[in-house]
């Protein structure tokens, strides 16, 4: 074998080599850090795994967000209007729009008695902005889709809460 | 000035743009002289009536104009001046206006700037632009007109642009980002006209290097300036999410950079010329990639324009159109290039290679995880997933390792082959050098560090050592006789290392507390010791805020930061405005969470060292971009460029 064939050889091999190893390494990462959504109800009927890093969702129950002791731990009940509803513990500063009788998301663990512990919450960022995951629940408010009446009502009153409006931003609370 | 006007010129636009199209790339196929020079003036045509339109808009916004709807959406009386104008790109529609504009001002920089170039090369690139701008102009027109009127229901009052927007990011990052992505339709313009003449020598590569990094020298700059926006705006001092619009942006800029080095190769080796053609594409490609993802609110992100089905569909369809056309255009064609260099693995032309299988290969890595979560819900049937940090990390942190890796090795190679002994004598010395301050150091003066932190900054030595040897060699024969080319990739790497070394730091010596705090209370973070005095009322132009005062002691120095909790009326939206002290070797960050009852509040405290070299280094990128092209061979770019190309390949 001459050297300029040797080299391509050795290239090739190489090539092939870094591309399984890349590969398999890649499908291992994204398997681990994939999380799956859960609306209200699939969390209380137990379709949503235990003790596993899922995200889940709802509305801020009104009434519900309780601050307790010294330090920055926080309970709220997350509702999707139609009968399921389950508790949620964060330790940390909530977004901005946290707010009761809104829309949020929360990754973390469920438990096995049925508390759910965030470790990130997230708030729409836009009055008028439902994330993409919480749209198909139902008894949501700001669902519709924009164009027609929705939008031009919420120009004559801004403060509106019907539109889905530009520049909708996710606004983490935590990290 | 009448909304009216701006349509009927985008309008106009639309038409010129056509006729530019036409005229250049018919005008080539058909060698008609008179078709091919009207694309002058047709270029100039459409960036006038563009820019009018642009104008329109923007005297609409300060005019307080709200008949019309975008204006009414993003902008509100009380506004300053300066982010009323900047809110012209604040939304979808007058964001794609000024993407419009300066895809037909890089057009006409292309005509004005390319005169030496063979008449049908030249109109063939014009051409292919004008069709790009079609595409661009179309979508414009009949999905996201900007001047739409909202008579009469029009309101008293607009509904005020974003808070989060209302800042000098929204001014720049926008603005710096679309001349990154519109700039990279010139190197995909010149890649298609090579394909089309059929001339894929290195002829283009050398007339298309320029243009190519100065689009990656402004997408370095624009996603930079996202990054800082992002570290000091949204208030919790990340830096960098792995959110899928920032990934929309970083995919072309990691193509663009395996480009780049590329179509240095290609002109001065002849030889990756295929695998320039499809980078240059795929590069372009992403950039429209990137559009789809923001626009069509397919994915749940930080920046997620308005969902319209209607304006996700177009430009998925242009998108198909454009990858689709170009590449089978490339396979028709690239099997007729040969390469007929050889070169070893010790070689210029190999470490070249291995740096575009690094990038491309972080790029297809990223493109996954961004994507995933969109084939995941095609798949099962709406099951919604998000791919976690984690997963970009694993894999990125390793691949930029490698990239550092290979970096350091680069000044001791030639083109063709390099002596192995050579490699290794010349090398030893710095590795061990790099070994003993980048691992030895640290452990001494901290007690562990995570692996990737200890490579990091190992193989930021290594880097910054091989660098400044071999820049000092060079400048032993003459300071004056170093080509300005070697600066610009000199600076481009040594901010790479600056980057990689600001964020092996930042990440592992960032010391970050949430904690309530109560008026009075004192907290020690990383050495310094933090004093909350209560918070006052304070009253902004367009917003009440509760303003904190915290009273930080450092070495002896005292001083006061001011985090506010901003209420924005129009939009009845709370903001965080974080406080920073910021340094060259640390930013001290303050912010407010919320009032947790008894005077006492929810408080986030940060020490972030070296965090602001991430940035820096940016900058050293993007300057050693220019530079690189502002060498005297680029300004002799005569018709005469083919003999002088297969003279440097002799």
């Amino acid at each position: 074998m001459n050297a300029t064939r040797r080299n391509r050889l050795l290239a090739v091999s190489f090539l092939v080599l870094g591309a399984a190893v890349t590969a398999a390494f890649v499908l291992k990462a994204l398997n681990e850090n994939i999380n799956l959504f859960y609306p209200p109800d699939q969390v209380v009927d137990g379709s949503a795994p235990v003790d596993t890093r899922i995200r889940a969702g709802g509305m801020v129950e009104t009434g519900s967000v309780l601050r307790t002791g010294g330090d920055l731990t926080v309970h709220f009940t997350l509702t999707d209007h139609a009968g399921s509803a389950f508790d949620v513990t964060y330790q940390g500063i909530l977004p901005d729009l946290f707010r009761e009788g809104q829309g949020i998301l929360v990754a973390g663990k469920l438990g096995a008695d049925g508390v759910f512990a965030a470790d990130e919450v997230l708030a729409k960022h836009d009055e008028n902005y439902m994330p993409p995951e919480l749209a198909k629940l139902k008894g949501m408010p700001g669902t519709a889709p924009q164009g027609g009446m929705n939008t031009e009502r919420s120009i004559i009153d801004p403060a509106g809460a019907d539109a889905v409006r530009g520049n909708a931003v996710l606004e983490g609370g935590g990290r | 000035m009448n909304p009216e006007l701006g349509q009927i010129a985008i309008a106009l636009a639309f038409c010129l743009t056509i006729l530019t199209a036409w005229f250049g790339l018919a005008g080539a196929a058909q060698r008609r002289a008179r078709w091919m020079e009207a694309v002058d003036g047709l270029s100039l045509g459409v960036f006038l009536l563009t820019g009018f339109a642009f104008l329109v808009l923007v005297t609409a916004f300060l005019g307080d104009d709200f008949t019309v709807r975008y204006v009414a959406d993003n902008s509100n009386s009380a506004l300053p001046w300066y982010y009323k104008v900047s809110a012209v790109w604040g939304a979808h529609e007058g964001s794609f206006l000024l993407w419009v504009w300066i895809m037909a001002g890089w057009t006409l920089a292309v005509a004005l700037r390319s005169r030496d170039l063979p008449d049908t090369f030249r109109a063939r690139v014009l051409g292919v632009m004008g069709l790009l701008n079609t595409g661009f102009v179309a979508f414009l027109l009949f999905t996201s007109n900007p001047f739409q009127r909202l008579v009469p229901m029009t309101p008293s009052d607009g509904a005020d642009l974003n808070p989060l927007l209302q800042d000098f990011g929204l001014i720049v990052h926008p603005p710096m980002l679309y001349m990154g992505y519109v700039g990279f339709s010139v190197s995909f313009a010149f890649a298609l006209a090579a394909l089309l003449s059929g001339r894929m020598d290195s002829a283009w590569a050398r007339w298309s290097r320029p243009w190519s990094n100065v689009a990656w020298a402004f997408l370095t700059l624009g996603i930079a300036l996202g990054s800082w926006w992002a570290y000091y705006e949204l208030g919790w001092g990340g830096w960098w999410f792995w959110d899928p619009v920032e990934n929309a942006s970083f995919m072309p800029w990691l193509a663009g950079t395996a480009l780049i080095h590329s179509l240095a190769v290609t002109e001065k080796r002849g030889t990756f010329k295929a695998w320039t053609l499809l980078l240059a594409i795929t590069t372009f490609s992403l950039s429209l990639l990137g559009a789809f993802i923001v626009r069509s609110g397919v994915l749940t992100s930080v920046h997620a324009f308005a969902v319209d089905p209607t304006r996700g569909m177009f430009i998925l369809a242009f998108l198909v159109v454009v990858v689709g056309g170009s590449l089978a255009l490339y396979a028709s064609r690239a099997s007729i290039i040969a390469s007929r260099v050889r070169y070893s693995l010790l070689s210029r032309e190999a470490f070249l290679l291995v740096n575009n299988i690094l990038f491309v290969v972080a790029m297809a890595f990223v493109l996954l995880g961004t994507l995933y979560p969109l084939a995941y819900e095609a798949v099962t049937g709406g099951d919604k997933i998000s791919v976690g940090v984690p997963y970009f990390n694993a894999g990125f942190v390793p691949l930029m390792l490698l990239v550092a890796l290979a970096l350091g090795v680069v000044p001791a190679l030639q083109w063709k082959r390099t002596p192995p002994e050579r490699v290794w004598h010349h090398l030893r010395l710095m590795a061990l050098a790099s070994l003993v301050l980048g691992v030895g150091i640290p452990l001494v003066v901290f007690d562990a560090l995570p692996w990737q932190a200890l490579a990091g900054l190992t193989l930021a030595v290594w880097v910054l050592v091989t660098h400044v040897v071999d820049l000092v060699a060079r400048a032993r024969l003459g300071l004056g006789r170093v080509p300005v080319a070697y600066w610009g990739m000199w600076l481009g790497h040594i901010g790479f290392v600056v980057t990689v070394f600001g964020i092996a730091l930042t990440a592992v010596l960032s010391v970050e507390k949430d904690l309530r705090m109560a008026p009075g209370q004192t907290e020690s973070v990383a050495g310094l010791t933090i004093t909350f005095d209560g918070i006052i009322g304070r009253e902004g132009p367009n917003f009440v805020a509760d303003r904190g005062l915290f009273v930080v002691e450092e070495q002896g120095r005292r001083y006061t930061l001011h985090p506010e909790k901003r209420r924005y009326a129009a939009r009845d939206m709370v903001m965080t405005e974080a406080a920073i002290d910021a340094g060259f070797l640390r930013d001290v960050y303050v912010s407010l969470g919320e009032p947790v009852g008894d005077g006492a509040w929810a408080v986030r405290l940060q020490v972030k060292p070296f965090v602001r070299w991430i940035w820096f280094g940016a900058i050293f990128m993007m300057v050693g971009g220019v530079i690189a092209i502002a060498d005297r061979r680029y300004k002799r770019l005569r018709a005469a460029a083919p003999a002088a190309v297969a003279g440097a390949r002799a």
